[in-house]
């Protein structure tokens, strides 16, 4: 990896939901540029990583840096952080009450404060780059779920994000549509983009990913370049994992 | 063969049941009809509506239009009417904020305010309106006189005349604050709110509210977690999530209960004949004794509230249809 | 940081916003609370004595309550007599409780119902086993609101059943029938339904035959009830899935067995909290038969405050009578909710 310093930082970050420790000490460094592809069993831990990052979930102990600021209780650090990461979730969680476009210009208008006009043109190169332009008037229920799911990374991007996080963005999908969204994230990660994707699709994250992390109970159990972690995985939890789902 | 007998014995029987229900409710209408004539006759009262054009002959405590006994009846159940619109409408308005907030408090996540608002909806739900009426009306009524009114707010006078606040004077054709003050024994300027009318609101406004905040608050935890979580995701402030958000969605959940709230605040307030505020029920109930015509009377009430409702619920399904989520 | 300060930073002072409500809601309780408690409790007088040692007190008049509370408890009912409405309001709350279990669910509990209905009766009316009759006029208190509240649901019960069915029937006239008898009541007013009782019922019927006030409203308030019921009727057999109409006519059954064995036991189950926070509802309305005349708990109450000496403590009076309509709805609707779920747990 490059020697300049890591875009995301996590170190020895700990999380608990009352009891139930969800997160155990999760130390991982993901620089500039680098494709990050996290997978794991069900309940490991890995969306609730992923969704520490911009903080839709709290953690407890331990540093999560972002771009150089720390996430902590400053709600201006959390805005600020929110705001060079774009998410994109299983469900699509696109608002149904607005039209296509203007799930895309809320963010660049509210947020960024910029004028409606050149939002929209941003919004409409950016339906452009996940191929369904044609839609940008529609409303997301009469939208496939492949689409809902392009224009979900189309928002996510609006706000020129330097960081994407993904989770499991093709779970909630039929088994047709995958394609379509798996291919926008390849160029998506061809163009430079720095992504952490929780997701099961192996033959991506084996085309695409820089990183293989692999977690289970909550713990980071193996972090490896894609091609030792499928052909000669360290851990034996890892090769039963990867025995299942691959089936080899 | 078969199938076109079964259907023909199914249809059959359907008619029969049919006749059979229409022949009960058409005899027992005509039984009830032919008791209520005879009843009527026996007792020599008139029929028709007729009585409507006649002197009314009673005064009427307060009217948003002139009135004197030498008025018809028909001009008092107008006014009467009126009184229903009146403090139905502004306890709508009253009730919508106040109910808003507190279902909003109650989510706010803070957990005093929280509490508070608990205790607010739950002692206000439990206890029947009329009761509460009641203690309203008692209290307006306790209050002192007007030479010692409470003055709460610059301009704002509570005594047991009811409650005085400035109004705007348009008579100089553009708007004059016009605040009361004391001039002997009573106040001058300003608009008073009798104290009947300022129990009946504030009973209908506090009762229903408790109501209303629950709606709100079931409303708004319709919406799902990742509409908030792709809007926080967005970098978009508690605000405008609840701005942009949330509410656009909850109001779709919450405006149908809520239209059935506003209609029980227009069918409660007739309750204001317990504590004599001139409403429509009120007056057709003295038009009533007055007149012995109960039947006129009784059906001219529920034709006006079935009209309200209907208005109610045709403008609700105006809202749902141009709110209605586009899917395919 | 101890757990009670991270408590009280999390939730009272998370944000400035937060702070600022919190504190609101401080200065509220302030000027509220040490008032009400030097009210209520500092200053009040307990026990018997007059009104004017109420006055001499300053504060809250308990008083009233000692000196009155048979009348506010109980009417107009002759005062030696008090110990029967007392039995039938005991009689109907161990009713209450018994139904309210859900191992008590059986044929028999209907037959308990209809004896202690009877039961209920024999002791208010008295006029059998030398008891003295007490008409219906002098009834008054808890126990006719109970009286009202409970027939006025059980008797609406059966015939919501049938509105809700006829208003889901494929046949156009009595669909219509039932669809204008549900919406015409629901559209109006309570205080007009009990009126036209009140006044319209001795017109419709045969001349010579009156019936007394009390059952006038009871008769007012069932009707309108059934109306209300219907429709959480109609909810519960809404909510039964297509496959199970298509599987009974798949069996050959009729549409009376089909409703009896396999709707109306999965629909019924369903509505039973919906008809629990209507019977809250039917017992808060009851309170409006003091419009037409009668003595329920409400009435009672304000006639208990009749007297000028007495009536600057109607605060104490209706917070008393507040109390006891609390206490009713209060459970009911929690033991709603709790039922929503065990019947959600149970379908799982």
């Amino acid at each position: 990896m490059t020697a300049a310093a890591p875009i995301i930082e996590l170190r020895d970050v700990n999380k608990w939901y009352g009891e139930f420790h969800v997160l155990k000490d999760v130390t991982l460094e993901v620089a500039k540029g680098e494709k990050v592809v996290v997978c794991g069993p069900s309940g490991s831990g890995k969306s609730t990583m992923i969704r520490c990052i911009n903080r839709l979930e709290e953690h407890q102990s331990g540093r999560i840096v972002v771009d150089g600021i720390a996430l902590g209780d400053d709600l201006k650090a959390i805005d600020a952080v929110r705001r060079r990461v774009g998410m994109v979730f299983q469900s699509f969680n696109l608002f149904p009450h607005l039209t296509v476009l203007e799930n895309l210009t809320l963010a660049p208008v509210k947020v960024a404060g910029i004028a409606p006009k050149d939002a929209q043109a941003t919004a409409m190169a950016l339906l452009e780059r996940v191929r369904i332009p044609e839609q940008a008037s529609k409303f997301p229920g009469q939208l496939s779920g492949g689409q809902q799911q392009r224009v979900a990374i189309a928002r996510a991007l609006c706000l020129k994000p330097a960081v994407m996080l993904f989770d499991e963005p093709t779970s909630a999908l039929d088994p047709e549509m995958v394609g379509e969204v798996l291919d926008v994230m390849s160029s998506l990660a061809a163009e430079g983009m720095t992504m952490i994707c929780v997701t099961h699709e192996m033959a991506f994250a084996r085309a695409v990913a820089d990183t293989m992390v692999f977690m289970d109970e909550g713990r980071v159990v193996e972090i490896a370049p894609p091609s030792q972690f499928f052909d000669s995985p360290a851990n034996e939890r890892t090769r039963r994992f990867l025995g299942k789902i691959i089936g080899k | 063969m078969r199938v076109t007998g079964l259907w023909g014995s199914a249809r059959f029987r359907g008619v029969l049941y049919q006749a059979l229900v229409i022949g009960g409710v058409v005899a027992l209408g005509s039984w009830l009809l032919r008791n209520t004539l005879t009843n009527l006759e026996i007792r020599g009262i008139a029929t028709g509506f007729g009585f409507l054009g006649r002197e009314a002959g009673f005064d009427i405590s307060e009217s948003l239009i002139a009135f004197t006994p030498a008025d018809t009846y028909s001009r008092a159940l107008v006014v009467g009417l009126l009184n229903t619109l009146l403090v139905s409408a502004l306890g709508i308005v009253l009730a919508t904020v106040l109910g808003t907030v507190v279902g909003v408090v109650r989510l706010s996540g803070n957990w005093l305010l929280g509490r508070l608002a608990t205790l607010y909806v739950e002692s206000i739900r439990n206890v029947p309106l009329l009761l509460q009426l009641f203690v309203w009306y008692g209290l307006v009524t306790a209050l002192p006189g007007a030479r010692q009114a409470l003055n709460p707010l610059p301009g704002v006078f509570l005594s047991n005349r009811g409650l005085v606040i400035p109004a705007l004077d348009w008579s100089h054709g553009w708007p004059l604050l016009d605040s009361p003050h004391l001039a002997g024994f009573n106040f001058t300027g300003g608009l008073t709110l009798s104290p009947e009318f300022a129990a009946l609101l504030a009973g209908l406004t506090f009762y229903t509210a408790a109501f209303i905040a629950e709606i709100v608050r079931a409303g708004i935890l319709s919406v799902p977690k990742g509409q908030v979580e792709a809007a926080l995701s967005l970098g978009l402030s508690r605000g405008q999530i609840l701005r942009l958000v949330v509410l656009p969605q909850a109001l779709r959940v919450i405006v149908p209960p809520l239209t059935s709230q506003y209609l029980n605040i227009c069918k409660n307030s007739p309750l204001a004949i317990a504590i004599g505020y001139p409403d429509l029920v009120a007056v057709s109930n003295t038009a009533i004794n007055q007149t012995g015509q109960a039947v006129e009377g009784v059906a001219l009430v529920m034709g006006v509230f079935l009209c309200i409702s209907l208005g109610l619920s045709a403008l609700m399904n105006w809202y749902n249809k141009r709110v209605a989520l586009v899917t395919k | 940081m101890t757990t009670a300060a991270a408590w009280a930073k999390k939730n009272l002072f998370g944000s400035p916003a937060n702070t600022v409500l919190t504190l609101l809601g401080l200065a509220l309780l302030w000027q509220v609370v040490p008032p009400f408690v030097g009210w209520a409790l500092i200053h009040a007088s307990w026990g018997a004595g007059t009104p004017e040692s109420c006055r001499q007190a300053g504060g809250a008049c308990w008083t009233l309550l000692a000196e009155r509370h048979r009348l506010m408890l109980f009417g107009l009912y002759p005062y030696e007599q008090h110990w029967r409405p007392f039995l039938a309001m005991l009689l109907f709350v161990a009713l209450l409780a018994i139904s309210s279990q859900r191992r008590c669910w059986r044929p028999w509990l209907g037959a308990l119902w209809a004896a202690a209905v009877v039961l209920i009766g024999v002791l208010m009316w008295g006029g059998v086993l030398g008891l003295a009759t007490v008409e219906t006029a002098q009834w008054g208190g808890l126990p006719l609101t109970l009286v009202i509240a409970v027939l006025a649901i059980v008797i609406a019960f059966p015939m919501s059943i049938v509105l809700a069915l006829g208003r889901r029937s494929q046949l156009p006239a009595i669909k219509a029938v039932s669809v204008g008898y549900i919406e015409l009541v629901r559209g109006l007013p309570l205080v007009s339904v009990l009126f036209m009782a009140s006044v319209m019922f001795p017109l419709f019927l045969p001349e010579g035959i009156t019936i007394d006030k009390a059952l006038r409203a009871l008769v007012g308030m069932t009707l309108f009830t059934a109306a209300y019921l219907a429709e959480a009727v109609r909810g519960g057999l809404q909510a039964i899935p297509k496959g199970q109409f298509e599987a009974a006519d798949a069996l050959g059954l009729g549409y009376w067995q089909t409703m009896r064995l396999i709707i109306l036991p999965q629909a019924l189950r369903l509505v039973i909290p919906p008809i629990v926070n209507q019977f809250i509802t039917c017992f808060k309305d009851t309170s409006l038969v003091t419009i037409v005349g009668l003595y329920d708990l409400l009435a009672a109450t304000k006639a208990s405050l009749n007297d000028p000496a007495w009536r600057p403590f109607f605060v104490e009076g209706y917070l008393a009578a507040a109390l006891v309509y609390f206490c009713f709805c209060f459970f009911m609707s929690r033991y709603s909710q709790w039922l929503e779920r065990e019947l959600a747990k149970g379908s799982r």
